[in-house]
């Protein structure tokens, strides 16, 4: 069984029916037993950063969140919950992450300008499908099972995981490498909307359910 | 890079799709469910639902139509139509959809589009524009079309996307229905005054008019009804030679 956490950021329709279509068992939840009882946990959120961080408190589920991802039980972090996996975001000020893997969050737009060139003149939000290219050495990490080289996947972003080097499995062009998927052992995140990613979307999360 | 996306629109009047050409003579095509699936297996990027219903009940069929919709296609959803309030985007939003799209409602109101922006971010804002030519300019027509309201569509398109409208579908009156290929001419002018991504409809008739589209860099998506509902154009072979063309899509 999935666990979907909700603390109150964002729409679940999607992303639980996309479990359901997939026949996973899905339980949309605030409450730690359902935590303890899943086999795995997702991290939904779109939004503001420390908005979501600070509803994220306020739902008291950052403990056992912590607790569940320490004991080894697979997290996927989805977009902004993607996000928020990290050490800290430059959102609008600093904000503390839930440091589950080591990285910042930063203005796409700011980074972009700061290349220059065409780079500078695309446009943020990062909207729409784009490629999403496996880190060469990594092809054989068990989500990209059944997965077709030259895929592509939703992304709905204006800010970006960067010095994250380590963790990352999967990155899309857009000016720069955005990281499109992220691990650090059971702890895993996507940038993009595997739920709104057709079938390559479906495949990502149906292998989720199978680590 | 990101791709160009082909997005199919879909008329929904009392749970049925249906689309005008001109918007007179509307014309039941087939069950929303079974268009969306068809489209989603066809390789389409996005869909685009219109809620042309008046009634209440119709209303309310619609957001049944549009949950089960969700429930089974996984792809970007966008909703337009009555859609007047926060309380609208809420509604829809609550469905499934990923995107609101509006229309008559920014124009009585255009605060609407800030509300919503700062309720739901921008992206999740549409503004849709049905433009005209009058006496050498373009001008913003309401009611499906019928009535000139005076706008100069290139300001309004402008201070739509400053209010926070993160996308632009502009639809070309001059040329929906005709099938004569898209307006670039007015495409051009509005791509020029904002920096969010265009989304051009009216006007498609084949798949070269995709390809000379496409050769507007600033355009970001094509949108089209009856050519795809017909099948007069197929999506996977129109992204086939997009991409043979040289134009990144996702196949």
């Amino acid at each position: 069984m999935i666990a979907i956490l909700d603390y109150g950021v964002g729409n679940l329709y999607s992303l639980s029916s996309s479990l359901k279509h997939l026949n996973i068992d899905t339980v949309i939840t605030n409450r730690e037993e359902d935590l303890v009882r899943a086999d795995k946990i997702i991290l939904p959120g779109v939004g503001a950063f420390e908005d979501a961080m600070k509803k994220l408190r306020e739902s008291g589920m950052v403990e056992p969140l912590l607790g569940q991802a320490a004991s080894g039980k697979p997290l996927l972090g989805i977009c902004l919950g993607m996000q928020l996996l990290f050490t800290e975001s430059h959102e609008y000020g600093v904000h503390k992450g839930l440091g589950l893997i080591d990285g910042v969050v930063a203005s796409l737009s700011e980074d972009l300008k700061a290349l220059g060139g065409e780079a500078a003149g695309l446009k943020v939000p990062h909207i729409g499908w784009n490629r999403l290219d496996i880190r060469p050495g990594h092809e054989e990490d068990p989500i990209f099972r059944g997965f077709r080289p030259g895929s592509h996947v939703y992304y709905v972003h204006s800010f970006y995981a960067k010095d994250c080097g380590e963790s990352i499995l999967a990155t899309s062009d857009y000016g720069l490498p955005i990281p499109g998927i992220v691990r650090k052992e059971n702890v895993m995140g996507m940038q993009f909307h595997p739920e709104k990613s057709g079938q390559v979307g479906l495949s990502l999360l149906s292998q989720f359910n199978q680590l | 890079m990101i791709t160009k996306r082909i997005i199919p629109c879909l008329d929904v009047r009392d749970g049925r799709v249906v689309k005008g050409v001109n918007f007179e003579g509307v014309q039941d095509v087939a069950d929303p469910v079974a268009m969306a699936r068809f489209y989603n297996d066809a390789g389409a990027d996005e869909l685009v639902f219109y809620d042309i219903t008046a009634s209440h009940e119709g209303r309310a069929l619609f957001t049944e139509v549009l949950k089960e919709v969700a429930s089974q296609i996984f792809i970007p959803l966008t909703v337009g139509g009555g859609i007047n309030s926060v309380e609208d985007f809420d509604r829809v939003l609550k469905c499934g959809a990923d995107k609101v799209s509006v229309n008559s409602g920014a124009i009585r109101n255009p605060d609407l589009i800030r509300e919503a922006a700062m309720l739901y971010g921008d992206q999740c804002v549409v503004l849709s524009m049905d433009v005209k030519r009058v006496g050498g300019e373009f001008r913003i027509f309401a009611k499906g079309g019928r009535e000139d309201t005076g706008i100069e569509a290139l300001s309004w398109a402008e201070k739509c996307v400053a209010l926070g409208a993160g996308e632009l579908v502009v639809n070309s009156i001059d040329t929906d229905g005709v099938k004569g290929g898209f307006d670039l001419e007015m495409l051009e002018a509005v791509a020029k005054r904002v920096d969010v991504p265009i989304i051009a409809s009216g006007g498609a008739g084949k798949i070269e008019d995709f390809i000379h589209l496409f050769e507007n860099p600033a355009i970001d998506a094509g949108l089209a009804a009856s050519i795809f509902h017909f099948r007069e154009v197929e999506i996977r072979q129109l992204k086939e030679e997009l991409r043979r063309n040289g134009i990144e899509v996702r196949l």
